[in-house]
């Protein structure tokens, strides 16, 4: 029962993680109908940010606490993938928004390679390990071990939710946001400036992508420049399954997956005789998505739209 | 457009058919390499123009086509590998002397269960909307990938992570491609004669596509492509219609695949990343989409660029300029990531689109 209890743990922070990502994804598609494939490498850039910055203080700075430095890194991290993510819309989406479907994907794709080449570049191909400045001391919970870590990821995952949910659904900039993603035509008619509403969500999408990449790489401990590619393809898996485009739908996509392939990493194995090791996780996530998918075409909180003609 | 090519002049399909018949001759002298980028730039367009078919005529976004280069593959270096045969005694009695199963069996056989494959992903798909393909379709080709890489335990049988080699080259009629021909005291190399069985699958694959897009089917999956519903509306079989575009395209994937097979003598699970599956359909977006030159152009283009670009920064000493942080593979990514972007900035519908359908884009309002 105890294993139970620790993976349904281990589940809940690696979905909040995928959680926050997916956001990202699901805002943007939301709005512009764009799957951004660069998405993932944000979070890469903040990641390998916050860790040159902690490199810098602390041995700039010695003396200071490892949450302070911590949270200027985060601080920092936001900023810089804020303005990346602004820079990218800018750059390679925003001409091609009346373009057919797939010309921006394909930009994203090439800014998605761009982007690791230039992290590669800056910070070289090498794994980094990344200092845990929380504390990673194990705390018992009923049988299970939850770490301090592990613990302010759930806390900070809830309190971006909470902030998401008022900017979303209380502000002047959410409610032309929700305008833009229902008609992108009518809402500039009733005076919401298109380019401002998109430039903001990539913004916001890119802070949460931040948060998240600091929060990756202090449970794993290690940063490089493609550790953004599968935090990023399962974050949209989240997205997808959860029902694209629908807040909500990605946070709850997210915990799912998360549970899921925790879950499954701790009984796969044992549930199969051995046949089916761990190495299936990756797989267990997009049958999940299948199988999902099949049963309810536009995922697990995705309204039911009829094709725009 | 510079120049107008057209297939009906005589003189310039003379022209064009001596260059590509010369073609890997004057590559030869150049090096063995540049017959290899050839071949595989060859092997892309096949790939191509199998996806263009799902993607380019159909409309379904397609991010897990390798899946299917990838059963092609294994299915041909299963077949005609000593692999099976190491690993289980039944086979050893079975065939004494090794599988070398005849091409006229496996590739058929390939084309043939890439396709089931193809509709096998198809059918459950069919309700779903433009993206959510694209990620069940990308899901899928990980799922292949990673039981490709693990199926080497209870039971080896793709030999996981280390790939199968030995594998048979092309055999036809008795005639093997591993050995090289020699007529009249000039030899041409194995490279050089899968570039002309590459050609040849090329130009009947090509055929076949022109026919297709100009035949009641591939009206029909334009027709769907643009709109669905009112395809419906006009009688047309859309379930059928987008099953048979995802075998068709598969077919094209899983014939590819065993050429590859054939043709490298060793796969791996690595050579299916999905990473692949993204060039493909960049090659074919960049190209212009549902147009077979832009297809082709946009293959080749991707294909051989990096290959030209690894010549091209290799011959600068650029590990020593920058301090060892950029070196010419760093440096070909970098200018192929910005070729990917510039280009689709600057030609939104590909480098060489079709020109029927500009026609009622640049009417329409979006």
């Amino acid at each position: 029962m105890d294993i139970f209890l620790q993976q349904i743990i281990n589940g809940l922070v690696l979905g909040s993680m995928y959680a926050l990502i997916a956001l990202g994804y699901t805002m943007v598609y939301g709005i512009i109908q764009l799957i951004n494939f660069a998405h993932g490498e944000v979070l890469m850039i903040g990641a390998l940010t916050s860790w040159a910055i902690i490199g810098m203080m602390k041995t700039g700075m010695p003396g200071v606490p490892g949450w302070m430095i911590l949270l200027l890194a985060l601080i920092i991290a936001c900023i810089v993938c804020a303005a990346l993510n602004f820079t990218i819309e800018k750059l390679a989406y925003r001409s091609l928004r009346n373009s057919p479907r797939l010309a921006p994907l394909i930009t994203a794709i090439g800014m998605s390679i761009l982007l690791q080449t230039i992290a590669m570049i800056i910070f070289e191909p090498t794994f980094k390990s990344y200092p845990n400045l929380i504390g990673a001391d194990p705390i018992n919970v009923g049988g299970a071990v939850i770490t301090l870590t592990q613990i302010f990821i759930l806390g900070i995952t809830a309190v971006c939710l909470a902030i998401l949910s008022y900017v979303v659904g209380k502000t002047n900039l959410g409610r032309a946001m929700r305008a833009t993603a229902e008609n992108p035509r009518v809402a500039a008619l009733m005076g919401v400036k298109p380019d401002t509403v998109i430039s903001a969500t990539f913004i916001i999408g890119a802070i949460l992508a931040a948060i998240a990449g600091v929060m990756w790489a202090t449970n794993y401990g290690t940063v490089h420049h493609s550790m953004g590619f599968l935090p990023g393809l399962k974050a949209f898996t989240a997205a997808v399954l959860g029902g694209i485009g629908n807040l909500a739908g990605a946070v709850v996509g997210g915990i799912f997956l998360g549970l899921v392939e925790s879950i499954g990493a701790g009984y796969l194995g044992a549930l199969t005789g051995g046949v089916l090791g761990s190495h299936y996780v990756d797989i267990l996530a997009f049958t999940v998505l299948i199988i999902v998918l099949t049963l309810r075409p536009s995922g697990l909180l995705g309204e039911r739209v009829a094709d725009r003609a | 457009m510079m120049f107008k090519l057209d297939f009906k002049n005589k003189t310039q399909l003379v022209v064009m058919a001596i260059f590509l018949l010369l073609l890997p001759i004057m590559l030869q002298g150049a090096g063995n390499f540049w017959v290899r980028v050839a071949d595989m730039a060859l092997l892309y367009v096949l790939l191509a123009l199998g996806l263009n078919i799902v993607v380019g005529y159909a409309g379904l976004l397609d991010l897990g086509f390798v899946a299917f280069f990838a059963i092609g593959a294994y299915m041909y270096g299963l077949m005609s590998s000593p692999h099976l045969f190491e690993t289980f005694a039944w086979m050893r009695t079975m065939f004494p002397n090794g599988m070398h199963t005849p091409i006229w069996l496996i590739v058929p056989m390939a084309a043939l269960l890439a396709g089931l494959f193809g509709v096998l992903l198809g059918a459950p798909t069919l309700k779903l909307r433009g993206d959510y393909l694209a990620i069940v379709t990308l899901g899928f080709g990980e799922i292949i990938r990673v039981f490709m890489n693990n199926l080497d335990h209870p039971v080896n049988i793709t030999n996981g992570p280390k790939g199968l080699i030995a594998i048979d080259p092309m055999n036809i009629f008795g005639f093997s491609f591993g050995k090289g021909l020699e007529i009249f005291g000039f030899k041409f190399g194995p490279l050089v004669l899968y570039y002309y069985l590459f050609m040849i699958l090329v130009i009947i694959s090509i055929i076949l596509c022109h026919r297709m897009q100009t035949s009641r089917v591939g009206r029909a999956w334009m027709a769907i492509r643009e709109d669905e519903i009112a395809a419906k509306a006009m009688g047309i079989n859309t379930r059928n219609l987008k099953l048979l575009a995802f075998g068709m395209g598969a077919t094209f994937g899983g014939v590819s695949g065993s050429m590859f097979a054939a043709f490298q003598g060793f796969i791996s699970p690595e050579s299916f990343s999905l990473m692949e599956s993204v060039m493909i359909v960049a090659m074919i977006t960049l190209g212009g989409l549902g147009h077979l030159p832009g297809v082709v152009l946009g293959a080749l283009l991707l294909a051989a660029l990096p290959e030209v670009l690894r010549f091209v920064s290799g011959a600068l000493d650029l590990q020593a300029v920058t301090g060892g942080r950029i070196d010419a593979s760093i440096l070909r990514q970098l200018l192929i990531a910005l070729a990917m972007i510039i280009i689709m900035l600057m030609r939104p519908r590909g480098l060489w689109p079709s020109p029927d359908h500009g026609k009622s884009l640049e009417t329409a309002t979006k």
